[in-house]
């Protein structure tokens, strides 16, 4: 009866959180190569992101949380990493104080395409890139939501108006994005030769933006794996001591 | 196994003839006597105490690493994820931590419910209890804040925000609370200071809380006393091992939210840096402030708003008196028993409104389920002490678990039928 | 005093015998060093984290432009956080630094093994005894005795090879890891 009644209530529960409105899409569940307990990150889909990133987010949208050094993660070497480093320049001060720029290196931090939030918005009509460093982990749905929204410019119901310099946008809340659609077939030629339709694009960019997030998660899935095979160890050790223990007073 | 030959041990000896913390261990696990028949809800109060030093531990540790200023707060939580060895370890343990340590101690309060482990004479070993939630709650209050996301940031704002509902002085001591003007730098690292400071406050009402329980021992799922030694078994090897064999089970759960599900009961605008001039759409704290949050919202007056969120929990402060049944255990009281379970799913519901806009439907089920809340302990709870006819009680705790044999079993075991 | 509180304890697991008895005892004994093999473990990472991170470990190169120091000028650069002295020798210091007995010295090494061009002496500028930065690097400095640098904490004196001579010391001046990338250029690290 009690647990009879507990189900009832926990149905209700769930019932009455999901009585939201229904209007809006859901989301295409996109299968990620870093899904599930023992997922990884798929390096040449890594690589290839990167190359989208660089290529095309990068002139509106910064990686402030990234260095150089931690390009290492996606299979380059140490000495491509100093070569990539060495090609952006870099702010820095010389010895009479002033500023100037250099060469970068392995311990910088990825460069910026604008130096702060005020010049971004000025040269993009008041818009602001969000930073896309965290981006798959602050938006509800993650990289299923990132991806389905690089795919989600679609031409707009007749009913509605787009307002002046936004774009319709299937998934973006409101419908109504600044961002012009970044991708287009064949934007970026991709070194291992994997043709590069929007979706692959898509797909790939949103791999490296969920690593971007989350660096640690081979690390955490791995250590994971080992720790709960331990304390599953434990809890049946424990548990047969504790029978053991309390046979007398049963 | 040996009860008493570990004293022989001569360095032993001369520690506890100085200090005689030897002795009071030993004391405390092998003569305090414990009921024999306390069932797997009793666990979850050594599983918070557990979970209070996990807390303090991965706090200190994430102490050396974060920078408790608003422009460096934000990445040096990032610094601690990415560049930190271990340090998105320590990070996900204390913020899903604070989940798990809420889970336990609701539980461990509900098992109080239920048992009526506040009822005479463990009125004060109770209220020592809700000082211990009022501070842990005031600590993840803070705690959230120091990341300096979006959330951390309008959620320090509309909270501080209540105390000008206060006549008078309210406007005063907001502007104490935060330093300034609004939520700025200096709320920021004075919250740092606090939310070190609280666990250790906690640690010192959670030693008041055990010496208050050791002095008439635990309640027992029966809800009657001890009439001998029959009734009792020695804490060592008994419930060392159960509660061993429980924070086994406690950590597999634990460890799957950590290394599978780090961010699952979070909420990802916070991976976003506070903006003071960006309100998200949707200002929710974490879950285990929701109910809360939805008794504050549940009325269109602010005051009476904040009243009742705090009120809400004041009122289990008075919870030994406004029980009137001579009746510790739910097990005996047949009517009772099920308005638990119905507290329990007011309390669900109150926690889903609050994850909700309040909008339509959510509106009249938050103001109904608060409505209920107070009910049920300042008027339901006292009329049942006084009409409800429990059942008969067994002799002893002895006689009800040998007569029942087999397991202990969560309700005790079977006797007369009424 | 434990019987009372215990009755059926310590005589029922006596009267059950020995197989009963080692049998808990050695399941009781894996359990708790296998529990305690996992605390140890769980608390690793926690010391672990104190060890440099990786944005400490990834600055550990300073690039210097030698061409603007002059014969007998002294650079002081950072690296790691720690002063490096750059001393470009005239000839008559590095004949001294050559004419030494190598095994009189407290810390014996040749002038030859610690530079790569004769003319630049790179050493870090730490006091092998207790870390003080030594003097040497102003032409106002008192140089000591043996016209390298001096300690003034507690009176250390190294040569113009930066080897300790007098003075509590036990080491020679450090030689970082250090590299030309041409002539006039070196990357410390």
């Amino acid at each position: 009866m009690r647990k009879l009644a507990l189900a009832v209530l926990g149905a209700a529960a769930l019932a009455l959180g999901s009585a939201s409105a229904a209007d809006e899409p859901k989301l295409p569940v996109e299968h990620w190569s870093f899904d599930g307990i023992r997922g990884t990150y798929d390096r040449a889909a890594l690589q290839r992101g990167f190359q989208v990133y660089k290529e095309v987010c990068s002139v509106c949208h910064a990686v402030q949380y990234l260095y150089y050094r931690d390009l290492g993660d996606l299979g380059f070497s140490p000495e491509e990493v100093k070569a990539l480093a060495a090609q952006a320049q870099v702010n820095d001060l010389n010895d009479q104080g002033e500023t100037i720029q250099r060469p970068g290196r392995p311990s910088d931090p990825i460069v910026r395409p604008y130096p702060n939030d005020l010049a971004a918005r000025a040269a993009l009509n008041g818009a602001l890139p969000p930073d896309l460093s965290l981006i798959t982990k602050a938006r509800e749905g993650g990289p299923d939501y990132v991806f389905a929204l690089l795919n989600g410019y679609v031409p707009p119901p007749t009913s509605v108006k787009i307002a002046e310099g936004l774009n319709y946008n299937l998934y973006f809340p409101g419908h109504q994005i600044a961002m012009p659609p970044p991708l287009s077939d064949g934007a970026v030629t991709f070194a291992d030769n994997t043709p590069s339709t929007v979706k692959q694009m898509a797909h790939d960019v949103t791999t490296f933006l969920s690593w971007a997030a989350e660096p640690s998660l081979e690390t955490r899935h791995y250590t994971g794996v080992k720790v709960m095979a331990f304390l599953l160890v434990c809890a049946g050790l424990f548990y047969a001591v504790k029978r053991k223990v309390w046979a007398e007073i049963h | 196994m040996a009860a008493a030959p570990a004293k022989q041990n001569k360095l032993v000896r001369w520690v506890d003839h100085r200090l005689p913390i030897f002795t009071f261990i030993s004391h405390e696990l092998n003569d305090y006597p414990t009921p024999r028949n306390l069932n797997y809800w009793w666990n979850f109060g050594s599983l918070a105490g557990i979970m209070l030093v996990i807390m303090i531990l991965s706090g200190v540790f994430l102490a050396m690493a974060y920078t408790p200023h608003k422009d460096m707060a934000f990445e040096s939580v990032e610094r601690i994820m990415r560049d930190v060895n271990w340090g998105w370890l320590m990070r996900y343990l204390h913020m899903n931590g604070a989940s798990m340590f809420f889970i336990v101690t609701y539980t461990h309060v509900f098992r109080g419910f239920y048992y009526g482990s506040y009822k005479e004479p463990r009125e004060l070993l109770w209220m020592l209890g809700v000082v211990i939630l009022l501070l842990m709650m005031a600590t993840a209050f803070m705690g959230y804040v120091l990341p300096w996301g979006q959330m951390s940031y309008w959620g320090a704002t509309v909270i501080t925000n209540l105390f000008s509902a206060i006549p008078v002085v309210g406007d005063s001591i907001v502007t104490l609370l935060w330093g300034g003007f609004i939520v700025d730098n200096p709320t920021l690292n004075r919250f740092y200071s606090l939310h070190y400071l609280l666990p250790f406050v906690i640690v010192g009402v959670v030693v008041l809380h055990l010496v208050a329980l050791h002095q008439h021992g635990s309640n027992n799922p029966l809800g009657i006393d001890r009439k001998g030694p029959q009734d009792s078994i020695p804490f060592h090897p008994y419930y060392t091992v159960k509660d061993l064999f429980g924070l086994f089970v406690f950590l597999l759960v634990y460890a799957a939210i950590v290394f599978f599900a780090p961010n699952l009961l979070g909420d990802p605008a916070n991976y976003i840096p506070a903006n003071s001039l960006s309100t998200p759409e949707h200002i929710v704290p974490e879950w285990y402030f929701l109910p809360f949050y939805a008794i504050l919202r549940s009325v269109p007056n602010k005051l009476l708003g904040v009243v009742l969120m705090f009120g809400s929990i004041l009122i289990l402060f008075v919870l030994p008196w406004l029980d009137t049944s001579k009746v510790r255990s739910a097990t005996f009281r047949p009517i009772y028993k099920w308005f638990v379970f119905v507290l329990l799913a007011d309390c669900v519901i109150l926690g889903v409104v609050g994850a909700n806009k309040p909008e339509g439907i959510y509106v009249t089920i938050g103001r109904l389920a608060t409505f209920y809340y107070f009910f049920h302990f300042l008027i339901l709870i006292p009329f049942l002490g006084w009409f409800e006819r429990p059942r008969p009680l067994p002799t002893s705790i002895s006689t009800a678990v040998l007569a029942g044999g087999g397991g202990l079993s969560g309700a005790g075991a079977p006797m007369e039928k009424p | 005093m434990a019987d009372v509180a215990d009755p059926t304890g310590g005589g029922a697991a006596g009267a059950h015998g020995g197989a009963e008895a080692s049998r808990r005892d050695f399941l009781t004994l894996t359990a708790a060093m296998v529990g305690v093999i996992g605390g140890a473990s769980a608390l690793w990472p926690f010391v672990a984290s104190m060890n440099p991170a990786k944005d400490t470990l990834a600055q550990s190169t300073t690039e210097v432009d030698l061409a603007p120091v002059q014969v007998g000028q002294r650079l002081t650069v950072v690296w790691r956080g720690k002063p490096v002295f750059i001393d470009h020798r005239p000839k008559e210091e590095i004949e001294k630094a050559g004419q030494v007995n190598v095994a009189d010295l407290r810390d014996p090494q040749s002038d030859a093994e610690r530079v790569k061009k004769p003319e630049w002496l790179v050493v870090v500028g730490i006091c092998t005894h207790l870390g003080c930065i030594p003097l040497g690097q102003k032409a106002t400095d008192d140089r000591g005795a043996f016209g390298g640098w001096f300690c003034p904490c507690h009176g250390s004196v190294y040569d113009t090879s930066g080897r300790i001579r007098q003075g509590p010391a036990p080491l020679n001046l450090a030689v970082p890891p250090y590299a030309f990338t041409n002539d006039t250029q070196i990357k410390i690290g």
